[in-house]
């Protein structure tokens, strides 16, 4: 019964973090609105495993563990960056450019 | 019934307009805390989905350690204060608003196109009844999908070797 | 000892073939080698000539009323298309055999001495001996494609004879008008081929000529079309109008040649190709009055030229452009053996005044070379008076002066008076060929009148050649003179080859030839003429060649003549005459220039230049460049364009998934 207002819900977040990659240039809150798409998704699995099993709740359990991991090395890069270009906006960090 | 709706409809309101919020502030760690809020609220409406195990879970490993980890790094590089705005001009507004905007609407066209899935309603709740909720998450996951558990474990462990090395200040 | 089977027949070409090969390295690796050069290439020539007097005879000897077809290989089959490496023997294919390798043979030996200082000598008789090959492949090619790689072959080997002593600019330019304008011809070939595939599937002459009554309608366009385009074929390689004019550019060549190529062998390759083609000719009543007429029209057109002609060899060429429509004439009418009769006698006695002419020139040459003069020694005006000092040439040449003239008993007489006869005949019938007859009879009395002229100039009177030169004045060798006296001796009793009932004699080849043209005959039935008739053209033609030479004697001056170099320039009709009727200028004007024009400012700096290299060839890689360009400008390396472009892909893929 939660099932379509739930994937409902789950899609506007997903396009809010799609929104927020495209608009934004701070590399860090680029990747706030990652794990904002990333929690839209959970909140879809969580929704189908009301109605198909619990596997969606274990698949939640992995996302989870993944993005914490993601979390990590991605900070730990952006922290290289910063060292190095002593800056987060996207659009310094182009060397590729040319 | 009626009553669960209204608090789902509460607490996914807020949800959405918490989003919105962290996508739109100037100030980094605004972001981050309205991030925060949103990861409650989404905890909130597992608990509504008979995912309480997995609410706890959310609260304490991504509300708790990960936005906390970000909070650390924003505050590690200075970047707390707010700055000037970092949207992007008015063409890559206009992009990003018809991009995001398309895929809202292919996505909710999406919901439509789910083919003839094996419904088994309520099974979730059954076994947390019976088992109890913790156990009706964990028995699977130490049976069945033993080996991505342990993978994941290493994966972790690759994740932090990886981190610690990227911000070493020398190599 | 048993005939060897006619299966064999392919060595009759191969054995020139051979000569070719060897001669050629031998021209490559040993090019001093005279002597085995010498052997190589005159030995094949005989030993075809035998092997084609063997396979004639056993031809005789079975009298077959098919021709012979002897499949070698499937040369080229395509589907509907079938074509065989054929060769056939029939009787038409083996007067032309026995010509080719006889008159080949001698000619061959001739060149032995005149070309005995030449340092191309190998290259010569490689050439020569190719040429033999090609021309045998021709007159024995069993369908048109092998036809068509003789016909191809000879103007390849003409073109290289011609312009044998390339050094000079006018003898590589004489070679390559040659082969350009046969092309125009060949051209014509190839059309015709490919209607007459069209209409018939096939491309073998047994099929095509046995199934042309049924399958085409006589008079009708399609078997007009394929005569029409045939002919203009012939009128490239027989030079006839309009394509005669690089015979007489061909006498750039050396004299051995011009005899062999241009006088009996390759240009006789168009009446062979009517007659062998007759039932189509015979079909198309169009096609055939174009054949004469044009045929009628050319001997006349190239007679008046050769009147004011002062270079020995061409005046030699004129005439064989003349005598070639004379054969047409017949070929045309429907009288396939008095043109084949006429291509036989015409090339004994031409080959006997081209070597002839070879001899006087290659004497002239040697006593200008030897006083270290150099005067045209083909010009009759530099001549004069040499039957002093060549009596066994000037005889010879005699001989053959009458023989072309039409002075019987000797070989052209008959054969001419047969093809007026025919003409005459036909008139009865259409009355279009009152014109021809009347033009060849023209032609008739001017040959004469110009032959005379050139023996009278050559031969007699005062010697213009000089006073030093005079003195090493001499006959030509053995071998020179041989050759010319068997030719001279065939000239003699060449007629006997076909005299007709009307003398008592029994008509030998007409009735040889019956089993190739009585198909032809049946469609076109000959006109019959009452004997007085009959006996009334012979006494007039012989009474215009009389006149002919009557008139030389009387009207020429050979004691008025300066040597070429004092000469005064011509004037009036004389100018146009000696001027070839300004042909050459008009062809020059109106098709040369415009063509060349067309060529560098259109094709070349147009087409070529702009359109090919420019929009074609750098089009295309400017093309390419702003297209590498237009995708060079996605690596901005900017992050947020790249997730941009991310994220049109994920619409694009869910939107499938929507859909």
């Amino acid at each position: 019964m939660l099932l379509g207002p739930s994937l409902a819900v789950s899609a506007v977040l997903f396009a809010l973090g799609v929104a927020g990659v495209l608009l934004r240039r701070n590399a860090i809150v680029i990747f706030m609105c990652v794990e904002l798409m990333l929690n839209a998704v959970n909140l879809t699995f969580v929704a189908l495993a009301q109605q198909l099993g619990v596997a969606g709740q274990i698949f939640v359990f992995f996302v989870m563990a993944v993005a914490a991991a993601e979390a990590g090395v991605g900070l730990a890069i952006i922290l290289a960056i910063y060292r190095h270009r002593h800056t987060v906006n996207l659009q310094n960090i182009n060397l590729l450019k040319g | 019934m009626d009553g669960t709706l209204i608090i789902f409809w509460a607490f996914a309101g807020l949800a959405v307009v918490s989003a919105l919020s962290c996508i739109t502030r100037r100030s980094p760690v605004a972001s981050a805390l309205w991030l925060v809020v949103t990861l409650f609220s989404l905890a909130a409406l597992f608990v509504l989905l008979d995912a309480q195990f997995i609410a706890v879970l959310q609260v304490l490993v991504y509300a708790g350690a990960i936005m906390v980890l970000f909070l650390f790094v924003i505050m590690l590089l200075n970047l707390g204060r707010p700055g000037p705005t970092d949207l992007k001009g008015p063409v890559g507004l206009g992009v990003g608003v018809l991009l995001a905007g398309l895929l809202l609407v292919q996505l909710l066209a999406l919901r439509q196109a789910a083919p003839g899935l094996a419904l088994a309603p309520g099974a979730v709740a059954r076994a947390a009844a019976e088992q109890g909720m913790v156990p009706a998450v964990a028995r699977p996951l130490f049976g069945a999908y033993l080996v991505p558990f342990e993978i994941t474990s290493i994966l972790l462990l690759a994740a932090i070797v990886g981190a610690v090395v990227l911000a070493k200040r020398k190599l | 000892m048993p005939a060897p089977p006619l299966s064999l027949l392919w060595v009759v070409p191969a054995l020139p073939l051979v000569g070719f090969v060897v001669n050629g390295t031998l021209a490559l690796t040993r090019p001093t080698a005279k002597r085995a050069v010498s052997i190589v290439g005159v030995g094949t020539l005989v030993l075809a000539f035998v092997a084609a007097a063997l396979a004639v005879a056993e031809l005789a000897r079975q009298h077959p009323a098919a021709p012979l077809v002897f499949r070698y290989w499937e040369w080229i089959p395509a589907g509907d298309l079938q074509v065989a490496f054929a060769l056939q023997l029939d009787q038409l294919a083996a007067v032309m055999i026995l010509v080719v390798t006889g008159v080949g043979a001698l000619i061959h030996v001739f060149s032995v001495g005149y070309m005995h200082e030449d340092p191309g000598y190998a290259r010569y008789f490689a050439y020569l001996n190719l040429f033999v090959f090609f021309m045998l492949i021709l007159v024995l090619g069993a369908n048109f494609p092998v036809m068509f790689v003789g016909w191809e072959g000879v103007g390849l080997c003409s073109y290289l004879l011609i312009g044998f002593w390339f050094n000079e600019q006018i003898n590589a330019d004489a070679g390559k008008k040659a082969f350009i304008v046969n092309r125009i011809g060949d051209f014509g070939f190839l059309v015709a081929m490919f209607l007459i595939f069209t209409r018939f599937g096939t491309l073998d002459f047994e099929t095509v000529f046995a199934k042309a009554p049924a399958a085409l309608m006589p008079g009708g366009a399609v078997v007009t079309a394929i005569t029409l385009f045939l002919f203009l074929g012939c009128t490239g390689k027989s030079a006839q109008i309009p394509l005669y004019i690089w015979l007489p550019d061909a006498m750039q060549g050396p004299t051995p040649v011009s005899a062999l190529i241009h006088a009996a062998t390759m240009v006789t390759a168009g009446v062979y190709l009517v007659a062998r083609c007759g039932v189509l000719f015979a079909l198309s009543p169009l096609g055939s009055a174009v054949v004469a007429g044009i045929g009628a029209l050319t001997a006349l057109f190239a007679a008046t030229i050769a009147l004011k002609q002062w270079d020995i060899k061409r005046v030699l060429a004129y005439s064989t452009v003349s005598q070639l429509g004379y054969m047409f004439v017949g070929v045309g009418t429907g009288a396939y053996a008095a043109g084949m009769f006429h291509l036989v006698t015409h090339a004994f006695f031409k080959a006997l005044l081209f070597l002839g002419s070879g001899s006087v020139i290659h004497a002239v040459h040697h006593a200008y070379h030897a006083t270290h003069t150099h005067e045209d020694a083909q010009d009759m005006r530099n001549m004069g008076g040499l039957a002093r000092y060549m009596p066994w040439t000037a005889a010879l040449m005699w001989i053959a002066t009458l023989a072309i003239a039409g002075i019987p008993p000797f070989a052209g007489f008959f054969s001419k008076d047969e093809i007026l006869g025919a003409a005459f005949a036909e008139s009865a019938v259409r009355p279009l060929w009152y014109a021809f007859w009347a033009m060849g009879l023209a032609a008739a009395l001017l040959t004469a009148f110009y032959m005379t002229r050139l023996m009278l100039y050559t031969f007699h009177g005062p010697n213009r050649t000089g006073e030093r030169e005079r003195e090493h004045l001499h006959e030509a060798p053995p071998i020179m003179t041989g050759p010319l006296v068997v030719l001279g001796v065939l000239t003699v009793l060449g007629g006997a080859l076909n005299v007709p009932e009307l003398f008592g004699g029994n008509a030998f080849l007409e009735h040889w030839l019956e089993p190739v043209t009585s198909l032809a005959h049946r469609l076109q039935p000959a006109v019959e003429v009452a004997h007085a008739t009959e006996w009334a053209l012979v006494a007039g033609a012989v009474l215009v060649a009389a006149l002919g030479i009557v008139g030389a004697f009387r009207l020429l001056k050979p004691e008025a003549l300066v040597p070429a170099r004092l000469a005064p320039p011509e004037t009036g009709l004389a100018r146009l005459l000696w001027k070839k009727w300004y042909v050459d200028e008009l062809y020059d004007a109106v098709i040369v220039r415009p063509v060349m024009w067309l060529s560098r400012e259109v094709l070349w700096k147009i087409v070529d230049a702009r359109l090919v290299d420019g929009l074609l060839v750098n089009g295309t890689a400017a093309a390419s460049r702003a297209l590498g360009w237009l995708g060079s400008r996605l690596q901005t390396g900017e992050v947020g364009v790249y997730v941009v472009l991310f994220v049109i892909g994920v619409l694009a893929v869910v939107g499938a998934v929507v859909r």
